[in-house]
């Protein structure tokens, strides 16, 4: 689930940065803002309103607030890539698609990846309360002991959130270290 | 090998007050194998005229023809593959290393990794940067002067036989920048490449230049070589632009062996030496600081071969090179 909206993303980012979709890309780079703004809870509630009760309202809630965070760095990333570099690249006779993918996305990736990592903590943080829409999961042992004040099932979900939540944080960070060239990697250059 | 004609070049922007020409049929032509430089004032369409000729910009009309072939015919990202590329900003790409960046259209020509890597390493040497220590290293741990050496190498890789070159060593500081121009002299000696240079530096032209193509608001003022432009500049634009001490820059262009007299009976011994081979620069300090009327002229072997004098200096200033 979170590598498809990982995949979806990005290429919605890419597809943003394109030269010809300049006109479209501030305004849908306003509304993913405005939908980022509202609180993950909200968001659920919303899609419980649209979508009924149940995993596919939780699902799909937790996919938008997973997706927004990387489409908007994956478009501010590339954006941010010097135009010098771009037309450097130009002249020295690489199409489009060879510009994309040795100048562009290199270049963005350190970016993308804090959008990514961004993302993964909303979404491991925020999974339990997809239980008040009915989505189930650790929400469901968290939520039930607050309510039965049983301190051992509560810990039986939030433990396991917990250190799902820091295993995914390492997971990507060290992904981050050593997928991003060393030349634009703050995390490993030396200089 | 390559000849750029240029054919009634013209570019023209839509402003809100109307169409601007920011080049007007301009025309001139650069043989093989020599430097042209493009000069001007800012927005003169220098850099415009030269980023036509690898189609970054599409000109409204007129042609460009390298060795006789219309670069309009051509796909643009091709024809660029074709034609070095050096900018003031250098852009080495910040995610690969100097390697990789010198290595970047090479590959896109399918060279193998071995290959590129040699003609990485040829080329920094020609730019006298040590190999082994530059090879794996990323822009970001290079100097100006280093981080354009590279910029110039990655132009060089493929071999073009044409290389652009727009304001290149204009970021860098004079001393840096001499050193930069000298070695680029000394390689563009041996690799006669046809190169176009924009530059706004008059001093930096008349060093580099083969011919010098001074532009204004678009339109070619005078194409000419580096002597004949500060000789007899075309109009008072020109004459302005190369400045008053046009006579002063124009020692550089000249040898001493051209203004030498072969008469070994010449001045009096004692007189101060100077060789065939130095510029009038030095001919002129030695007058200045001796006050003397002649000046010996030796060989690079130090032998005798004529004298010098403050007559023919002038007589040789009077007029432009044939």
């Amino acid at each position: 689930m979170d590598s498809l909206a990982i995949v979806c993303g990005v290429a919605a980012g890419i597809w943003l940065s394109r030269p010809w979709m300049a006109r479209y890309a501030q305004g849908a780079i306003q509304a993913v803002n405005m939908v980022t703004a509202i609180p993950t809870l909200g968001k659920l509630a919303l899609m419980m309103s649209l979508l009924g009760i149940g995993a596919l309202p939780a699902i799909v809630g937790l996919w938008i607030a997973t997706l927004l965070p990387i489409i908007r760095n994956t478009y501010e990333g590339i954006r941010a890539v010097s135009p010098h570099l771009l037309d450097a690249a130009r002249g020295m006779g690489l199409d489009q698609g060879e510009i994309l993918r040795r100048v562009e996305l290199p270049n963005s990736l350190f970016v993308i990846f804090a959008g990514i990592r961004t993302a993964m903590a909303v979404n491991v943080g925020t999974a339990p309360i997809a239980f008040l829409i009915g989505g189930g999961g650790l929400g469901e042992l968290i939520f039930t002991g607050i309510d039965l004040q049983e301190t051992g099932m509560m810990l039986a979900g939030a433990i396991p959130t917990a250190l799902l939540a820091v295993a995914v944080d390492f997971l990507f960070g060290q992904a981050q270290y050593w997928l991003v060239p060393r030349g634009v990697n703050p995390l490993r250059n030396v200089y | 090998m390559a000849t750029i004609r240029i054919d009634g070049l013209t570019k023209t922007y839509a402003t809100p007050r109307g169409p601007v020409n920011a080049v007007d049929r301009v025309s001139f032509e650069v043989a093989d194998g020599e430097t042209c430089v493009l000069l001007g004032p800012s927005g003169c369409g220098k850099t415009t005229t030269l980023r036509m000729i690898n189609r970054l910009v599409t000109p409204t009309s007129g042609k460009v023809l390298i060795d006789g072939r219309d670069t309009d015919a051509a796909d643009p990202v091709l024809l660029r593959r074709t034609i070095g590329y050096v900018i003031q900003q250098i852009g080495l790409f910040p995610n690969m290393t100097v390697a990789g960046n010198i290595g970047v259209v090479p590959r896109l020509l399918g060279w193998d990794a071995r290959r590129i890597r040699s003609r990485a390493a040829e080329l920094l040497t020609m730019l006298a940067m040590e190999p082994k220590d530059f090879l794996d290293r990323y822009p970001g741990e290079l100097s100006g002067g280093q981080a354009q050496r590279v910029g110039v190498a990655r132009a060089l890789a493929a071999d073009p036989p044409v290389l652009l070159m727009d304001e290149p060593f204009g970021a860098l500081d004079p001393v840096n920048r001499e050193a930069i121009q000298d070695e680029f002299l000394r390689m563009q000696h041996a690799l006669k490449k046809t190169v176009l240079f924009v530059s706004h530096d008059i001093d930096e032209a008349v060093k580099m230049a083969d011919s010098i193509a001074i532009f204004r608001a678009g339109l070619l003022e005078q194409h000419a070589a580096p002597d004949v432009l500060l000789s007899r500049p075309a109009n008072d634009f020109v004459a302005g632009f190369v400045g008053s001490d046009r006579t002063l820059k124009r020692l550089r262009l000249i040898q001493a062996g051209e203004v030498m007299v072969t008469d070994l009976r010449g001045p009096a011994p004692g007189a101060p030496t100077v060789r065939a081979t130095d510029d009038l620069r030095r001919v002129a300090t030695l007058f200045l600081e001796h006050g003397v009327e002649s000046l010996v002229c030796v060989d690079d072997g130090g032998n005798v071969v004529g004298h010098i004098s403050r007559a023919a200096v002038a007589a040789r200033l009077g007029s432009a090179r044939p």
